[in-house]
């Protein structure tokens, strides 16, 4: 992608840049089809199941058929919805997940867009799915919905703060907010990725992370057994599906970025290592982040509202505004 | 400049590529799936009973004290982010300035928790 770059813009780059940007989408696709799987089952083999085994060889058609299910159904949208921001939601949560995938490096080869900004574009769009939430729970005109809707928002902004502030230590330690120097600025040794410097920092990241994906310990706003299934719970179909697969996004977009702010991205653990190539390093993180979200979801019990909004104004970002100042004294010490 | 330019470029194309993707699905599965609306199926949801009056309601003020706290807290991070591409050319003399406008806002933090803004009663 790199050397189309620096060519002047005419139809045929653009093109190129299309048929990438199609590449992105089928991948991320398939990525959530298996994702799903992979979840149902890591989670059945921790709880003694065997998961989904029936379509397909070892159950793995099981998401296809789902997807295929979801497809088929009948679009019912309730007589006293608003139908317009009704039907506007899904689409406003799904456009900013996929749109945020343009900027991430998965190697020095290949990345899309070569954005300064980095990791502010991320969170710039990934506001915008909040906002549709909040629409998608207004907009059905029902009780759960509603109060699944506020809760999303009120959690989903709390957990924004740390989880931007804690990312300020690794742009401070690489100057710069491009994700691919970001990752340059920690080659060699795996001591040297943020994850070691940057500890306070990758702690509150993760913490923050999983809260913004609203999975368990923090999916309050689908907690199913108060309220159903929060915002969506009148969509159905292929609306439903959107949602479904915008949360997936974000969750390859999240682990994405851990494996590139703190997980040094393709650098190999040793510089001894580096005849394997970076996009293989890339993808080993990034699986054993995903592997880890869906191990905290099979591991810890879902918290009480009043302790969540807690965590994210009493611990974590205290947490993540000491952990600025320990890296400015840090890096004043080294000098 | 040519890189400058492309990003932008590819940006755009990946916010068109996900706003046609879901109309394309969309308008897909409209062939696809059945379309038979009956009253039942389209009164609200609410746990098998027939709805009560209107969900559509004013929200507890608790959400706009979270909301204004994230305002001033986003709006620190917008400083916090040109401060730290720039700290190691800056040195000491901005991160005492740092210091300050931090300790600012921390005041404002402890000053929201003793006034239980933090606190999260009910619902």
């Amino acid at each position: 992608m790199q050397h189309f770059w620096d060519q002047p813009l005419s139809w045929g780059t653009a093109a190129i840049f299309a048929a990438g940007a199609v590449g992105v989408l089928a991948f991320v696709l398939f990525f959530v089809t298996y994702a799903i799987y992979f979840e149902r089952k890591v989670i059945g083999w921790m709880q003694y199941r065997k998961g989904p085994n029936r379509t397909g060889p070892l159950g793995l058609l099981q998401s296809v058929a789902d997807v295929a299910k979801l497809l088929l159904k009948e679009d019912t949208i309730p007589k006293k919805a608003d139908k317009g921001l009704f039907v506007l939601a899904p689409v406003l949560a799904f456009v900013p997940s996929f749109a945020v995938l343009a900027m991430i490096p998965y190697s020095m080869n290949l990345q899309f867009a070569d954005l300064n900004v980095g990791f502010l574009y991320y969170i710039a769009l990934s506001g915008i799915t909040t906002i549709a939430i909040v629409v998608g729970g207004w907009a059905s005109n029902n009780k759960y919905a509603l109060l699944g809707g506020m809760r999303s928002a009120a959690q989903m902004i709390s957990y924004e703060v740390p989880l931007v502030i804690s990312v300020v230590g690794c742009v401070m330690l690489s100057g710069s907010l491009n994700l691919r120097e970001i990752v340059e600025s920690q080659a060699g040794y795996f001591w040297q990725w943020n994850f070691i410097p940057q500890i306070i920092g990758f702690a509150v990241f993760l913490v923050a992370a999983v809260s913004e994906l609203n999975r368990t310990p923090f999916d309050l706003p689908e907690a199913e057994s108060e309220l159903v299934a929060g915002y969506h719970v009148e969509y159905s179909g292929f609306r439903f599906a959107f949602f479904m697969l915008t949360e997936y996004v974000y969750v390859y977009a999240i682990a994405a970025l851990t494996t590139l702010l703190f997980l040094g991205g393709w650098n190999a653990p040793a510089p001894q290592l580096d005849f394997i190539p970076g996009i293989l390093w890339f993808f080993v993180k990034f699986a054993f982040i995903v592997f880890s979200l869906f191990w905290i979801r099979a591991t810890f019990p879902r918290l009480r509202v009043d302790q969540l909004m807690g965590l994210a104004w009493k611990v974590l970002l205290p947490l993540a505004i000491l952990n600025i100042f320990l890296t400015a004294i840090g890096i004043e010490l080294m000098r | 400049m040519e890189n400058y330019i492309n990003s932008y470029v590819i940006v755009t194309i990946f916010l068109v590529l996900g706003i046609a993707f879901p109309i394309l699905v969309l308008s897909l599965g409209r062939i696809l799936r059945p379309h038979k609306p009956t009253t039942a199926k389209e009164t609200t949801y609410e746990s098998g009973n027939d709805p009560v009056g209107d969900s559509q309601i004013r929200f507890n003020v608790r959400y706009y004290l979270y909301a204004l706290m994230f305002v001033v807290f986003d709006v620190e991070t917008v400083f916090l982010y040109p401060w730290a591409v720039a700290y190691k050319q800056l040195g000491l003399f901005a991160l005492m300035e740092m210091v300050i406008f931090a300790g600012l806002l921390l005041i404002g933090l402890i000053y929201a928790w003793k006034k239980k803004v933090l606190q999260w009663n009910s619902i």
